[in-house]
Protein backbone atom coordinates (compact mmCIF):
# COMPACT_ATOMS: atom_id res chain seq x y z
CA UNK A 1 0.00 0.00 0.00
CA UNK A 2 1.74 3.01 -0.87
CA UNK A 3 0.64 7.06 -1.17
CA UNK A 4 0.41 7.49 -4.93
CA UNK A 5 -1.43 4.39 -5.54
CA UNK A 6 -4.22 5.29 -1.92
CA UNK A 7 -4.36 8.96 -4.27
CA UNK A 8 -5.08 7.05 -7.97
CA UNK A 9 -6.94 4.23 -7.26
CA UNK A 10 -8.26 2.73 -3.56
CA UNK A 11 -7.58 0.15 -2.05
CA UNK A 12 -8.88 -3.26 -1.71
CA UNK A 13 -8.29 -5.31 1.19
CA UNK A 14 -7.64 -8.77 0.08
CA UNK A 15 -8.73 -10.46 3.38
CA UNK A 16 -12.38 -10.19 3.44
CA UNK A 17 -12.30 -12.21 6.67
CA UNK A 18 -14.66 -9.26 8.47
CA UNK A 19 -18.02 -9.10 9.53
CA UNK A 20 -18.05 -5.26 8.31
CA UNK A 21 -16.86 -3.15 5.51
CA UNK A 22 -15.67 0.79 5.48
CA UNK A 23 -15.81 1.98 2.41
CA UNK A 24 -13.25 5.03 3.17
CA UNK A 25 -11.27 7.79 1.16
CA UNK A 26 -7.96 6.61 0.32
CA UNK A 27 -6.44 9.47 2.37
CA UNK A 28 -7.38 8.02 5.15
CA UNK A 29 -6.56 4.38 4.74
CA UNK A 30 -3.27 4.27 6.94
CA UNK A 31 -4.83 5.42 9.71
CA UNK A 32 -7.21 2.85 9.54
CA UNK A 33 -5.27 0.43 9.32
CA UNK A 34 -3.28 2.09 12.37
CA UNK A 35 -6.85 2.08 14.70
CA UNK A 36 -7.76 -1.32 13.39
CA UNK A 37 -4.44 -2.73 14.34
CA UNK A 38 -4.21 -1.26 17.75
CA UNK A 39 -7.82 -1.68 18.40
CA UNK A 40 -7.65 -5.85 17.01
CA UNK A 41 -10.45 -5.25 14.70
CA UNK A 42 -10.26 -7.98 12.71
CA UNK A 43 -13.72 -8.11 11.44
CA UNK A 44 -13.34 -4.52 10.12
CA UNK A 45 -12.38 -4.77 6.18
CA UNK A 46 -11.11 -1.84 4.24
CA UNK A 47 -11.95 -0.85 1.12
CA UNK A 48 -10.97 2.61 0.07
CA UNK A 49 -12.03 4.77 -2.95
CA UNK A 50 -9.39 7.58 -4.97
CA UNK A 51 -7.98 9.47 -2.42
CA UNK A 52 -8.09 12.24 -5.40
CA UNK A 53 -11.46 12.55 -5.40
CA UNK A 54 -10.98 14.92 -2.85
CA UNK A 55 -11.01 17.12 -5.92
CA UNK A 56 -13.84 15.71 -8.00
CA UNK A 57 -16.49 14.92 -5.01
CA UNK A 58 -18.94 14.36 -7.30
CA UNK A 59 -17.20 10.84 -8.43
CA UNK A 60 -18.01 9.93 -4.80
CA UNK A 61 -21.64 9.65 -4.41
CA UNK A 62 -21.99 7.32 -8.10
CA UNK A 63 -19.35 5.18 -6.46
CA UNK A 64 -20.94 4.86 -2.76
CA UNK A 65 -24.12 3.73 -4.54
CA UNK A 66 -22.60 1.15 -6.93
CA UNK A 67 -20.78 -0.15 -3.87
CA UNK A 68 -22.53 -0.39 -0.92
CA UNK A 69 -25.40 -2.58 -3.07
CA UNK A 70 -22.65 -4.72 -4.58
CA UNK A 71 -20.90 -5.82 -1.27
CA UNK A 72 -23.87 -5.80 1.12
CA UNK A 73 -24.52 -9.71 0.79
CA UNK A 74 -21.11 -10.37 2.01
CA UNK A 75 -21.02 -8.37 5.42
CA UNK A 76 -23.43 -8.14 8.22
CA UNK A 77 -23.39 -3.90 8.14
CA UNK A 78 -21.05 -1.03 5.84
CA UNK A 79 -19.84 1.68 7.26
CA UNK A 80 -18.85 4.80 5.09
CA UNK A 81 -15.55 6.32 6.29
CA UNK A 82 -16.45 9.86 4.45
CA UNK A 83 -18.01 13.35 6.02
CA UNK A 84 -19.78 15.41 3.70
CA UNK A 85 -16.29 16.19 1.29
CA UNK A 86 -17.56 18.59 -0.60
CA UNK A 87 -20.81 16.47 -1.68
CA UNK A 88 -23.22 19.52 -0.67
CA UNK A 89 -24.99 16.93 1.09
CA UNK A 90 -25.84 14.20 -1.54
CA UNK A 91 -23.21 11.62 0.44
CA UNK A 92 -25.41 11.73 3.45
CA UNK A 93 -28.51 11.58 1.25
CA UNK A 94 -27.33 8.51 -0.85
CA UNK A 95 -26.41 6.97 2.54
CA UNK A 96 -29.89 7.52 3.93
CA UNK A 97 -31.49 6.01 1.12
CA UNK A 98 -28.63 2.47 1.29
CA UNK A 99 -29.55 2.49 4.87
CA UNK A 100 -25.78 2.70 5.67
CA UNK A 101 -23.86 5.26 8.07
CA UNK A 102 -21.21 7.96 7.84
CA UNK A 103 -19.27 10.08 9.83
CA UNK A 104 -20.86 13.34 10.82
CA UNK A 105 -19.27 16.68 9.60
CA UNK A 106 -18.00 18.66 6.34
CA UNK A 107 -14.98 16.70 6.16
CA UNK A 108 -11.86 15.06 7.51
CA UNK A 109 -9.74 18.15 8.39
CA UNK A 110 -13.23 18.81 10.89
CA UNK A 111 -13.05 15.61 12.64
CA UNK A 112 -9.50 14.92 12.99
CA UNK A 113 -9.84 18.25 14.96
CA UNK A 114 -12.73 16.77 16.36
CA UNK A 115 -15.96 18.45 14.72
CA UNK A 116 -17.19 20.21 17.48
CA UNK A 117 -13.90 21.81 18.49
CA UNK A 118 -13.52 22.52 14.62
CA UNK A 119 -16.88 24.36 14.59
CA UNK A 120 -15.37 26.31 17.41
CA UNK A 121 -12.16 27.48 15.89
CA UNK A 122 -13.10 30.08 13.11
CA UNK A 123 -10.25 29.81 10.84
CA UNK A 124 -11.91 30.83 7.65
CA UNK A 125 -8.19 31.98 6.17
CA UNK A 126 -6.43 28.59 7.28
CA UNK A 127 -5.60 26.05 4.70
CA UNK A 128 -5.27 22.19 6.06
CA UNK A 129 -3.07 19.64 5.42
CA UNK A 130 -3.14 16.19 6.74
CA UNK A 131 -0.08 13.50 7.07
CA UNK A 132 -1.56 12.19 4.20
CA UNK A 133 -1.85 15.62 1.91
CA UNK A 134 1.52 16.47 3.98
CA UNK A 135 3.03 13.28 2.58
CA UNK A 136 1.19 13.57 -0.99
CA UNK A 137 1.37 17.62 -1.54
CA UNK A 138 2.84 17.72 -4.98
CA UNK A 139 0.77 14.58 -6.19
CA UNK A 140 -2.21 15.96 -4.33
CA UNK A 141 -1.90 19.69 -4.13
CA UNK A 142 1.15 21.29 -6.15
CA UNK A 143 0.34 19.66 -9.30
CA UNK A 144 -3.89 19.34 -9.44
CA UNK A 145 -3.52 22.92 -8.81
CA UNK A 146 -1.26 23.47 -11.45
CA UNK A 147 1.26 25.18 -9.56
CA UNK A 148 4.52 23.33 -11.22
CA UNK A 149 3.75 24.92 -14.63
CA UNK A 150 2.30 28.23 -13.07
CA UNK A 151 3.63 29.20 -10.06
CA UNK A 152 1.94 32.35 -11.33
CA UNK A 153 -1.54 30.89 -10.49
CA UNK A 154 -0.59 30.36 -6.01
CA UNK A 155 -1.68 33.62 -5.29
CA UNK A 156 -5.15 33.25 -7.53
CA UNK A 157 -5.61 30.50 -5.39
CA UNK A 158 -4.06 30.97 -2.17
CA UNK A 159 -4.32 34.37 -1.88
CA UNK A 160 -7.26 35.20 0.82
CA UNK A 161 -5.52 32.32 3.17
CA UNK A 162 -3.46 33.42 5.46
CA UNK A 163 -1.81 30.13 7.64
CA UNK A 164 -1.81 26.53 6.81
CA UNK A 165 -2.27 23.95 9.54
CA UNK A 166 -0.73 21.10 9.58
CA UNK A 167 -3.44 18.73 11.48
CA UNK A 168 -0.50 15.92 12.85
CA UNK A 169 -1.89 12.26 13.19
CA UNK A 170 1.46 11.75 14.25
CA UNK A 171 4.21 12.69 15.80
CA UNK A 172 7.20 13.07 13.34
CA UNK A 173 9.45 15.34 12.50
CA UNK A 174 10.12 14.87 9.35
CA UNK A 175 6.49 15.43 8.07
CA UNK A 176 6.39 18.66 10.54
CA UNK A 177 9.59 19.83 8.42
CA UNK A 178 7.79 18.79 5.20
CA UNK A 179 4.33 20.60 6.40
CA UNK A 180 6.81 24.05 7.11
CA UNK A 181 7.88 23.41 3.20
CA UNK A 182 4.51 23.36 2.20
CA UNK A 183 3.59 26.54 4.19
CA UNK A 184 6.36 28.19 2.57
CA UNK A 185 5.81 27.08 -0.79
CA UNK A 186 2.02 28.40 -0.48
CA UNK A 187 3.34 31.97 0.96
CA UNK A 188 1.66 31.32 4.42
CA UNK A 189 2.23 31.35 8.02
CA UNK A 190 2.47 28.02 9.40
CA UNK A 191 1.30 26.15 12.15
CA UNK A 192 1.00 22.26 13.47
CA UNK A 193 -1.54 21.06 15.82
CA UNK A 194 -1.27 17.32 16.68
CA UNK A 195 -4.76 15.77 16.95
CA UNK A 196 -3.95 12.08 16.21
CA UNK A 197 -6.96 10.28 15.36
CA UNK A 198 -9.49 12.43 16.90
CA UNK A 199 -13.07 11.49 15.62
CA UNK A 200 -12.34 9.05 13.35
CA UNK A 201 -11.16 6.78 16.75
CA UNK A 202 -14.49 7.64 18.37
CA UNK A 203 -16.62 6.65 15.50
CA UNK A 204 -14.59 3.55 14.09
CA UNK A 205 -14.73 2.58 18.00
CA UNK A 206 -18.48 2.48 17.57
CA UNK A 207 -18.50 0.60 14.21
CA UNK A 208 -16.42 -1.78 15.94
CA UNK A 209 -18.07 -2.48 18.37
CA UNK B 1 4.19 38.57 -31.67
CA UNK B 2 2.15 35.15 -30.73
CA UNK B 3 5.12 33.02 -31.42
CA UNK B 4 8.24 32.58 -33.76
CA UNK B 5 6.28 31.68 -36.30
CA UNK B 6 3.30 34.19 -36.37
CA UNK B 7 3.02 37.64 -36.55
CA UNK B 8 -0.57 38.79 -35.22
CA UNK B 9 -0.36 42.22 -37.07
CA UNK B 10 0.06 40.20 -40.21
CA UNK B 11 -3.63 38.36 -40.37
CA UNK B 12 -6.73 39.21 -41.41
CA UNK B 13 -9.52 39.93 -38.75
CA UNK B 14 -10.47 36.83 -39.27
CA UNK B 15 -7.71 35.13 -39.25
CA UNK B 16 -6.72 37.32 -36.06
CA UNK B 17 -9.80 36.48 -34.58
CA UNK B 18 -9.21 33.11 -34.34
CA UNK B 19 -5.53 32.84 -33.45
CA UNK B 20 -6.74 35.03 -30.35
CA UNK B 21 -9.53 31.92 -29.57
CA UNK B 22 -6.75 29.79 -29.58
CA UNK B 23 -3.97 32.32 -27.50
CA UNK B 24 -6.98 32.60 -24.82
CA UNK B 25 -7.48 29.23 -24.69
CA UNK B 26 -3.82 28.74 -24.46
CA UNK B 27 -3.41 31.67 -21.52
CA UNK B 28 -1.00 33.71 -23.30
CA UNK B 29 -1.97 37.13 -21.96
CA UNK B 30 0.85 39.53 -24.07
CA UNK B 31 -0.57 37.74 -27.21
CA UNK B 32 -4.45 38.74 -26.05
CA UNK B 33 -3.34 42.79 -25.19
CA UNK B 34 -1.46 42.70 -28.72
CA UNK B 35 -4.29 41.06 -30.14
CA UNK B 36 -6.48 43.69 -28.80
CA UNK B 37 -4.63 46.37 -29.69
CA UNK B 38 -4.42 45.45 -33.27
CA UNK B 39 -8.36 45.43 -33.69
CA UNK B 40 -8.56 48.36 -32.14
CA UNK B 41 -6.04 49.96 -34.24
CA UNK B 42 -8.21 48.45 -37.55
CA UNK B 43 -11.49 50.62 -36.36
CA UNK B 44 -12.68 47.71 -34.55
CA UNK B 45 -15.29 48.68 -31.68
CA UNK B 46 -14.50 47.91 -28.17
CA UNK B 47 -17.64 46.03 -27.95
CA UNK B 48 -16.80 43.54 -31.33
CA UNK B 49 -13.80 43.36 -29.81
CA UNK B 50 -14.83 42.10 -26.35
CA UNK B 51 -17.20 40.04 -28.02
CA UNK B 52 -16.07 38.25 -31.07
CA UNK B 53 -12.18 37.81 -30.00
CA UNK B 54 -12.47 37.62 -26.04
CA UNK B 55 -15.89 36.35 -25.27
CA UNK B 56 -16.37 33.78 -27.98
CA UNK B 57 -12.83 32.32 -26.85
CA UNK B 58 -13.45 32.18 -23.69
CA UNK B 59 -17.00 30.60 -23.79
CA UNK B 60 -14.87 28.00 -25.99
CA UNK B 61 -12.81 27.50 -22.63
CA UNK B 62 -15.99 27.24 -20.78
CA UNK B 63 -17.08 24.65 -22.75
CA UNK B 64 -14.26 22.44 -22.65
CA UNK B 65 -14.27 23.24 -19.05
CA UNK B 66 -17.37 21.61 -18.50
CA UNK B 67 -17.09 18.78 -20.69
CA UNK B 68 -13.85 17.45 -18.73
CA UNK B 69 -11.45 18.23 -21.35
CA UNK B 70 -9.49 21.77 -19.78
CA UNK B 71 -8.92 21.80 -15.82
CA UNK B 72 -9.43 24.68 -13.73
CA UNK B 73 -5.51 25.83 -13.97
CA UNK B 74 -6.18 26.34 -17.93
CA UNK B 75 -9.52 28.25 -17.24
CA UNK B 76 -7.62 30.32 -14.11
CA UNK B 77 -4.68 31.15 -17.55
CA UNK B 78 -7.56 31.81 -19.91
CA UNK B 79 -9.47 34.04 -17.03
CA UNK B 80 -5.95 36.01 -16.62
CA UNK B 81 -5.41 36.38 -20.26
CA UNK B 82 -9.22 37.73 -20.96
CA UNK B 83 -8.42 39.78 -18.28
CA UNK B 84 -5.91 41.72 -19.76
CA UNK B 85 -7.56 42.09 -22.62
CA UNK B 86 -10.42 43.64 -20.60
CA UNK B 87 -8.39 45.72 -19.05
CA UNK B 88 -7.83 47.33 -22.59
CA UNK B 89 -11.15 47.62 -23.35
CA UNK B 90 -12.75 49.14 -20.51
CA UNK B 91 -12.32 52.59 -20.74
CA UNK B 92 -13.31 52.32 -24.26
CA UNK B 93 -16.57 50.32 -23.72
CA UNK B 94 -17.30 53.76 -21.58
CA UNK B 95 -16.08 55.95 -24.18
CA UNK B 96 -18.25 54.56 -26.64
CA UNK B 97 -20.84 53.28 -25.31
CA UNK B 98 -22.46 49.16 -25.31
CA UNK B 99 -25.34 47.27 -25.09
CA UNK B 100 -26.02 47.12 -21.14
CA UNK B 101 -27.60 43.84 -20.18
CA UNK B 102 -28.50 44.80 -16.90
CA UNK B 103 -26.73 44.96 -13.26
CA UNK B 104 -25.55 42.35 -10.87
CA UNK B 105 -24.43 42.62 -7.07
CA UNK B 106 -22.18 39.64 -6.63
CA UNK B 107 -19.81 38.48 -3.33
CA UNK B 108 -18.91 35.30 -1.30
CA UNK B 109 -21.21 34.04 1.05
CA UNK B 110 -19.70 35.12 4.84
CA UNK B 111 -17.56 32.58 6.16
CA UNK B 112 -16.17 32.27 2.51
CA UNK B 113 -12.66 33.58 1.33
CA UNK B 114 -13.08 31.00 -1.76
CA UNK B 115 -13.59 33.67 -4.87
CA UNK B 116 -12.19 32.01 -7.81
CA UNK B 117 -15.39 30.75 -9.25
CA UNK B 118 -17.31 33.83 -7.97
CA UNK B 119 -14.07 36.03 -10.16
CA UNK B 120 -14.66 34.08 -12.97
CA UNK B 121 -18.49 34.50 -13.47
CA UNK B 122 -18.37 38.51 -12.68
CA UNK B 123 -15.96 38.43 -16.03
CA UNK B 124 -17.70 37.03 -17.91
CA UNK B 125 -21.02 38.83 -16.92
CA UNK B 126 -18.95 41.85 -17.46
CA UNK B 127 -17.98 40.68 -20.81
CA UNK B 128 -21.73 39.83 -21.45
CA UNK B 129 -22.29 43.61 -20.98
CA UNK B 130 -23.54 43.37 -17.57
CA UNK B 131 -22.49 46.06 -15.22
CA UNK B 132 -21.30 44.29 -12.33
CA UNK B 133 -20.51 45.09 -8.38
CA UNK B 134 -18.29 42.66 -6.76
CA UNK B 135 -18.34 42.74 -2.67
CA UNK B 136 -15.67 40.27 -2.75
CA UNK B 137 -15.69 37.83 -0.17
CA UNK B 138 -17.12 36.89 3.33
CA UNK B 139 -20.16 39.12 2.50
CA UNK B 140 -22.79 38.99 5.83
CA UNK B 141 -26.38 39.38 5.12
CA UNK B 142 -26.00 42.85 6.20
CA UNK B 143 -23.34 43.82 3.52
CA UNK B 144 -25.20 42.25 0.72
CA UNK B 145 -28.48 44.14 1.89
CA UNK B 146 -26.39 47.44 1.41
CA UNK B 147 -25.20 46.97 -1.81
CA UNK B 148 -28.75 46.00 -3.00
CA UNK B 149 -29.87 49.28 -1.56
CA UNK B 150 -27.16 51.49 -3.07
CA UNK B 151 -26.66 49.95 -6.48
CA UNK B 152 -30.31 48.63 -7.35
CA UNK B 153 -29.30 45.59 -9.09
CA UNK B 154 -31.32 43.45 -11.71
CA UNK B 155 -29.64 40.21 -10.19
CA UNK B 156 -28.27 39.14 -7.14
CA UNK B 157 -25.41 36.38 -7.09
CA UNK B 158 -23.75 34.34 -4.39
CA UNK B 159 -21.04 31.80 -4.12
CA UNK B 160 -19.99 29.69 -1.50
CA UNK B 161 -17.11 26.96 -1.87
CA UNK B 162 -17.56 25.17 1.33
CA UNK B 163 -20.37 22.66 2.68
CA UNK B 164 -20.55 24.63 5.99
CA UNK B 165 -20.98 27.98 4.53
CA UNK B 166 -23.86 27.46 1.86
CA UNK B 167 -26.25 27.61 4.21
CA UNK B 168 -25.30 31.02 4.62
CA UNK B 169 -27.53 32.06 1.41
CA UNK B 170 -30.73 30.92 2.75
CA UNK B 171 -29.96 33.37 5.59
CA UNK B 172 -29.46 36.11 2.57
CA UNK B 173 -32.80 34.89 0.63
CA UNK B 174 -35.07 34.60 4.32
CA UNK B 175 -33.87 38.08 4.93
CA UNK B 176 -35.33 39.39 2.11
CA UNK B 177 -38.30 37.85 2.04
CA UNK B 178 -38.63 39.43 5.54
CA UNK B 179 -37.97 42.24 3.96
CA UNK B 180 -40.27 42.04 1.09
CA UNK B 181 -37.38 42.68 -1.02
CA UNK B 182 -37.32 38.90 -2.63
CA UNK B 183 -38.85 39.94 -5.56
CA UNK B 184 -36.70 42.44 -6.56
CA UNK B 185 -33.84 40.66 -7.72
CA UNK B 186 -32.90 37.68 -9.47
CA UNK B 187 -31.55 35.55 -7.33
CA UNK B 188 -28.21 33.30 -8.44
CA UNK B 189 -26.57 31.05 -6.31
CA UNK B 190 -23.39 28.73 -7.69
CA UNK B 191 -20.05 27.04 -5.88
CA UNK B 192 -18.91 23.63 -6.30
CA UNK B 193 -21.01 21.18 -3.56
CA UNK B 194 -24.39 23.25 -4.55
CA UNK B 195 -26.65 21.52 -6.96
CA UNK B 196 -30.06 22.20 -8.41
CA UNK B 197 -32.04 20.76 -5.32
CA UNK B 198 -30.03 22.89 -2.95
CA UNK B 199 -30.70 25.85 -4.81
CA UNK B 200 -34.55 25.65 -4.79
CA UNK B 201 -34.80 24.19 -1.50
CA UNK B 202 -33.16 27.71 -0.23
CA UNK B 203 -35.63 29.85 -2.55
CA UNK B 204 -32.86 30.58 -5.11
CA UNK B 205 -34.21 31.60 -8.64
CA UNK B 206 -31.30 29.09 -10.34
CA UNK B 207 -28.30 27.35 -9.22
CA UNK B 208 -25.63 28.20 -11.99
CA UNK B 209 -22.88 25.14 -12.35
CA UNK B 210 -20.24 27.46 -14.20
CA UNK B 211 -19.48 30.76 -15.01
CA UNK B 212 -20.67 30.28 -19.10
CA UNK B 213 -24.58 28.93 -17.32
CA UNK B 214 -24.33 32.11 -15.25
CA UNK B 215 -24.25 34.33 -18.19
CA UNK B 216 -27.08 32.32 -19.95
CA UNK B 217 -29.00 32.08 -17.15
CA UNK B 218 -28.74 35.87 -16.44
CA UNK B 219 -29.34 36.57 -20.04
CA UNK B 220 -32.95 34.42 -19.79
CA UNK B 221 -34.14 36.07 -16.22
CA UNK B 222 -33.45 39.25 -17.62
CA UNK B 223 -35.01 39.13 -20.92
CA UNK B 224 -38.33 37.52 -19.11
CA UNK B 225 -38.10 40.32 -16.91
CA UNK B 226 -38.52 42.48 -19.93
CA UNK B 227 -41.39 40.11 -21.76
CA UNK B 228 -42.90 40.94 -17.81
CA UNK B 229 -42.68 44.42 -18.37
CA UNK B 230 -43.51 45.21 -21.54
CA UNK B 231 -47.12 42.43 -21.13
Amino acid sequence: MDDPTLSQAGLDEAARLGRVLLIACGALAREILALKRTGGWDHLDLQCLPANWHHYPDRIVPAIEKMVPARRAEYDSIFVVYADCGTGGLLQAACDRLEVKMIAGPHCYSFFEGNDAFAALDEMTAFYLTDFSVRQFDAFIWKPLGLDRHPALRDMYFGNYTKLVYQAQLNDPALDAKAEDCAKRLGLAYERRFTGYGDLAVVLGRVAG
Amino acid sequence: MADDDINLSELSDDELVLQMHDDLYDGLKEEIEEGVNILISRGWTPYDTLTKALVAGMTIVGADFRDGILFVPEVLLAANAMKAGMFILKPLLIETGAPRMGKMVIGTVKGDIHDIGKNLVGMMMEGAGFEVKDLGINNSVEKYLAALEEEQPDILGMSALLTTTMPYMKVVIDTLKEKGMRQDYIVLVGGAPLNEEFSKAIGADAYCRDAAVAVETAKAYIARKHNQLAG
